[in-house]
């Protein structure tokens, strides 16, 4: 989240998209209906009528998987008519830059297109410089090549019929959300847009968001009080996992994991600090070498040293360009290439696409040790439906762990909170922390490299451990302060001393030259220099009346709420909206939340631009960061109900990955499939049901799988609610209880009606008997071209009566 | 309640019991009862704040510990967090269903040998020993230095790790950590799905 739960309350129009926030995150709706109660809208889209819709002001259906399309449209919407925070456009985007003469955009292809390798030579993505290197900019935004203009004649094909024709949803329901929605582009109003899930599972799920931020950023909503572009995550601390990195393409803190043609610390801090010629951009990442090496001494201590890169050689590096990310994992796993799996708290066998695919990759492992609190389908596969025992090799660890309420640490909101939990009790029998596991099969390793030798035993050896434990056992907050950081000399910045053991109460403090340590230079200040951790806060002081509160837990980075604060005052520092105002420039300081970046407001003297984490200093309505295209672009989901893309000659997103396994069968625009399926979860159940399953007072209210459908498609299809259905895909069949309701409406879709259902993903075979299996066993291997989030969202299927 | 209405309930009970001959219905007394006993045990509880483990709002719990068995025996919203004021979903509400008192919880190491049928019960030393070692066996024997253009990979290729974004963070970072220092590039976790 830009924001945070709480700010929703401040909100004038309220956009849901892509999530039922009312069933998946019903504590969140609170701040949605204090909103209300204040007189803000709620607008919600989705392909089913659901308890968030039943709470908004308006309502709009659309297909599954034509949310660039509907935002498209938005976006045509609020230039043609003007509803531009013209002020915030022109300062605070690159609306003004002028593009590279060479870019282009045709029939669905960007320039630079490579149709063998599926993907594209970025070289013309770029601005026209003057002979210093400045980017050329138009202030007046008229021409042609500046982004503003680019934009506009982008998304002049997303007409409302044209649209509307794509999505389903009816024209005059577009224009009323266009307008409702784009009412906020003023001073004085804020708008919101809550997503989840529903927007990143597609083969454009980067680019869907990418089509939020424009909106937002066109509209002025961008670090504003009540704005922002605001995800709302599925799982406890899937921020904080991702913070830290448990991710191929990261190392914590979203510094870039090596590649191959990084081969020294040099070449890889070149890599990832960009410059820049903009002389009024803060340019932050142009520190991430402090962070780099930080990280290292935090991992390898005194074995780091500058003679040796710091380590840099023992991190593993991966080869550019590939992709290392579950769904190829999954395949190389099948294709009988990975031969031992750590599955800690996931449950693959249900959660990954295609799961037959991946119940069968299982099987070719030589082990695989998994961690959790209940047995699950990944643990049990080898006595799974379909598969015999005595045929399968796999040695398989379950290993017993503690539940959240056993446990002492931290975990990250979605309002990136890092807030402390204490140990309520020992956990029962011999489960022990998921830390406590690593801590020992890591010190078991050490001891076998020791004795035995063995192959490039240095990263192992000299990998902390003693960072982890206090008397030989995992001690979480030893680890929190690791995390944190260390002087590990005494230094003296800024006029200030620091001693060697004191805390790192701030990345600004972080060095490149191995005297300071940060295991997560984002989380640097979770402890205070002498050691206080701030992660325990319960401070309820509100100070700026917007509920901050600033002394609640600690949010990262260094303890601000609300992300791109500078951007909600006006070049001077003024607030655009003082009656909100997150942050003011006053008496030559910043008042208000912890400012985005210490210097001055932009007109002031050695004023600053406002995102500070964007090289030109400005945020971006032209993305060339991405692999797909700077601008979002309608293109059908991997499987379509239509053979050929109403928007432009290229039916799919021409830089997605494609698989080619047996179990990888594909079927578009195919008159055995002729139903848009989509997944989702319920409010009693949690992911594939791996805890909640388990749980008697959860599965009472939600006992089996089910698919949700019209009265139109059940009447076509002689199906009566609680008949016994099959729902099956070019990939699988699963049977469950057919879901008759009025919440699925049919579409027209391009002149033609077209059904849609919908199924909860919370299932699978090992608990309760007869509950039902994953909908996974439907789902595509395929993903978002940028971040390979599958496509579970959009797919096609067909359902008959038992 | 006071000690005086808890007596007064309790009476109430023993009169019950004496009814039970005939034919009264005595459970939903007897469940009474035993909420009545839970207030009581309540009082003197020790109270640990934690936080849901189920989506990302971060609602606040405060869980009550019995001092004499150590064991939970309530959970419940966190009225002064500023976030949820109190309130929790059903899964938030139910969470007291993770702890032990769930019968379904693993509480054992569980070895399932190749072809087996069956589940082995094991200790941790067994465990932890058996599979440091098919770990250092797969590392050593499947290490790449060098890729076939000779840049210097320090990978291995054929063990993964999975998970996961319902750890702390402290168990995140230290298997970040640990998954780097084998050599792992296939790691990934729920973020992506």
């Amino acid at each position: 989240m830009t924001n945070h739960w709480i700010d929703i309350q401040h909100s004038d129009c309220i956009l849901i998209q892509g999530s039922n926030a009312a069933e998946n995150h019903p504590i969140s709706f609170k701040w949605v209906m204090r909103a209300k109660e204040r007189g803000a809208k709620l607008i919600h889209v989705d392909p089913r009528f659901t308890r968030t819709s039943s709470k908004a002001d308006f309502y709009a259906p659309l297909r599954s998987g034509t949310d660039i399309a509907f935002l498209g449209g938005m976006i045509k919407y609020i230039i043609d008519n003007n509803k531009i925070f013209h002020d915030y456009v022109v300062n605070y985007t690159n609306a003004p830059f002028l593009v590279d003469g060479k870019f282009g955009f045709k029939d669905g292809l960007f320039t630079g297109y490579d149709a063998d390798k599926r993907g594209y030579d970025k070289s013309t993505w770029t601005y026209q410089k003057d002979a210093g290197g400045i980017i050329l900019r138009d202030e007046t935004l008229k021409n042609p090549r500046c982004v503003y203009q680019m934009l506009k004649a982008h998304y002049a094909r997303y007409d409302l019929k044209k649209v509307s024709s794509i999505t389903g949803t009816p024209e005059k329901d577009l224009k009323t959300v266009y307008e409702m929605f784009s009412s906020t582009g003023t001073k004085d109003r804020a708008g919101t847009i809550m997503y989840a899930l529903g927007q990143t599972h597609h083969t454009v799920g980067v680019q869907n968001i990418r089509a939020l931020a424009i909106v937002q950023l066109l509209l002025g909503n961008i670090g504003v009080c009540g704005g922002g572009v605001n995800a709302l995550r599925g799982e406890p601390n899937v921020q904080g996992s991702t913070d830290h990195a448990l991710l191929y393409h990261y190392l914590p803190g979203y510094l870039a994991a090596p590649r191959t043609s990084q081969q020294t610390l040099e070449s890889y801090i070149k890599k990832i600090t960009p410059s820049t010629t903009e002389a009024k951009s803060v340019n932050w990442q142009s520190n991430y070498g402090k962070y780099a090496v930080s990280l290292l001494k935090s991992w390898y201590g005194d074995a780091a040293t500058k003679d040796n890169e710091f380590g840099y050689a023992w991190v593993p590096k991966a080869d550019d360009g590939k992709d290392y990310s579950v769904m190829t994992l999954f395949d190389v796993m099948y294709a009988g290439k990975i031969k031992g799996m750590t599955v800690f708290g996931q449950n693959p066998a249900c959660s990954i696409p295609n799961s037959n695919k991946v119940r069968a990759a299982f099987a070719k492992l030589d082990w695989m040790v998994h961690l959790n609190i209940f047995d699950n389908e990944t643990a049990s596969f080898w006595k799974g439906p379909g598969m015999d025992p005595a045929k399968v090799k796999t040695e398989v660890f379950l290993l017993p762990a503690s539940a959240s309420v056993e446990k002492a640490g931290s975990q990250t909101n979605s309002g990136r909170w890092i807030q402390w939990r204490y140990e309520a009790t020992k956990a029962p029998g011999d489960c022990i922390y998921a830390g406590e596991a690593i801590i020992r099969i890591q010190n078991k390793l050490k001891e076998l490299y020791k004795k035995e030798g063995g192959t490039f035993p240095e990263p192992i050896l000299n990998m902390t451990s003693d960072g982890l434990a206090e008397k030989g056992g995992y001690d979480a907050e030893k680890v929190a302060k690791l995390i944190n950081g260390y002087f590990l000399a005494d230094v003296e910045i800024g006029g200030k001393q620091y001693k060697k053991g004191d805390c790192v109460p701030s990345f600004a403090l972080l060095q490149a030259d191995g005297t300071t340590s940060s295991g997560n230079w984002i989380c640097a200040g979770s402890f205070a220099q002498d050691g206080k951790n701030l992660m325990q806060r319960r401070g309820k002081a509100d100070p700026t009346g917007l509920g901050l509160y600033p002394e609640w837990s600690f949010a990262w980075p260094v303890n601000r709420r609300v992300l791109y604060n500078r951007a909600s005052c006006d070049p001077t520092g003024k607030p655009y909206n003082p009656k909100r105002a997150v942050l003011e420039w006053k008496d030559g300081k910043w008042v208000g939340d912890v400012p985005d970046g210490a210097p001055p407001p932009l007109a002031a003297e050695g004023g600053k631009l406002p995102f500070i984490m964007k090289p030109d200093g400005v945020s971006s309505l032209f993305g060339p960061g991405l692999g797909d295209g700077p601008f979002p672009e309608h293109y059908e989901p991997l499987e379509s109900p239509l053979a050929r893309n109403l928007m432009s000659a290229q039916q799919n997103n021409p830089a997605i990955l494609l698989y080619n396994s047996d179990k990888d069968m594909v079927a578009s625009a195919d008159a055995r499939f002729p139903i848009v399926m989509t997944t989702y979860s319920s409010t009693e159940h949690w992911c594939t049901g791996a805890f909640t399953r388990w749980q008697t007072w959860l599965t009472e209210a939600m006992p089996q799988a089910y698919v949700e459908m019209s009265e139109e498609l059940a009447k076509e299809k002689g199906i009566k609610n609680g008949d016994k259905v099959r729902v099956e895909s070019a990939r699988g069949k699963l049977e469950c209880v057919a879901m008759v309701t009025p919440r699925f409406r049919p579409f027209l879709v391009n002149g033609k009606t077209l059904h849609q259902v919908g199924m909860p993903y919370n299932y699978g075979w090992r608990f309760p008997a007869d509950n039902g299996d994953s909908a996974n066993l439907l789902t595509p291997t395929v993903g978002d071209a940028n971040a390979m989030t599958p496509e579970y969202k959009a797919f096609m299927v067909n359902v008959v009566k038992v | 309640m006071r000690r005086r209405q808890f007596l007064k309930m309790s009476c109430v009970l023993g009169a019950g019991v004496a009814l039970c001959g005939l034919g009264v219905d005595l459970v939903p007394i007897e469940a009474w009862a035993d909420e009545i006993k839970k207030i009581d045990r309540l009082k003197s509880a020790r109270q640990t704040m934690s936080v849901c483990c189920y989506c990302s709002v971060g609602c606040g719990l405060i869980c009550a510990t019995d001092e004499k068995t150590g064991k939970i025996i309530n959970i419940e919203g966190d009225p002064e967090h500023p976030v949820s004021e109190g309130s929790l979903c059903a899964k938030g509400a139910g969470i007291f269903q993770t702890t032990e008192a769930n019968e379904h919880r693993l509480t054992k190491v569980l070895y399932r040998a190749p072809n087996s049928d069956k589940w082995e019960e094991k200790s941790w030393d067994w465990a932890i020993d058996r599979i440091a070692r098919l770990m250092k066996e797969e590392r050593d024997k499947s290490f790449i230095t060098k890729n076939a253009a000779g840049q210097v990979v320090n990978r291995v290729e054929t063990l993964a790790h999975m998970g996961s974004s319902n750890l702390d963070n402290e168990e995140c970072w230290s298997i970040t950590a640990w998954a780097r220092s084998l050599g792992l590039v296939y790691i990934d976790h729920q973020a992506r799905v």
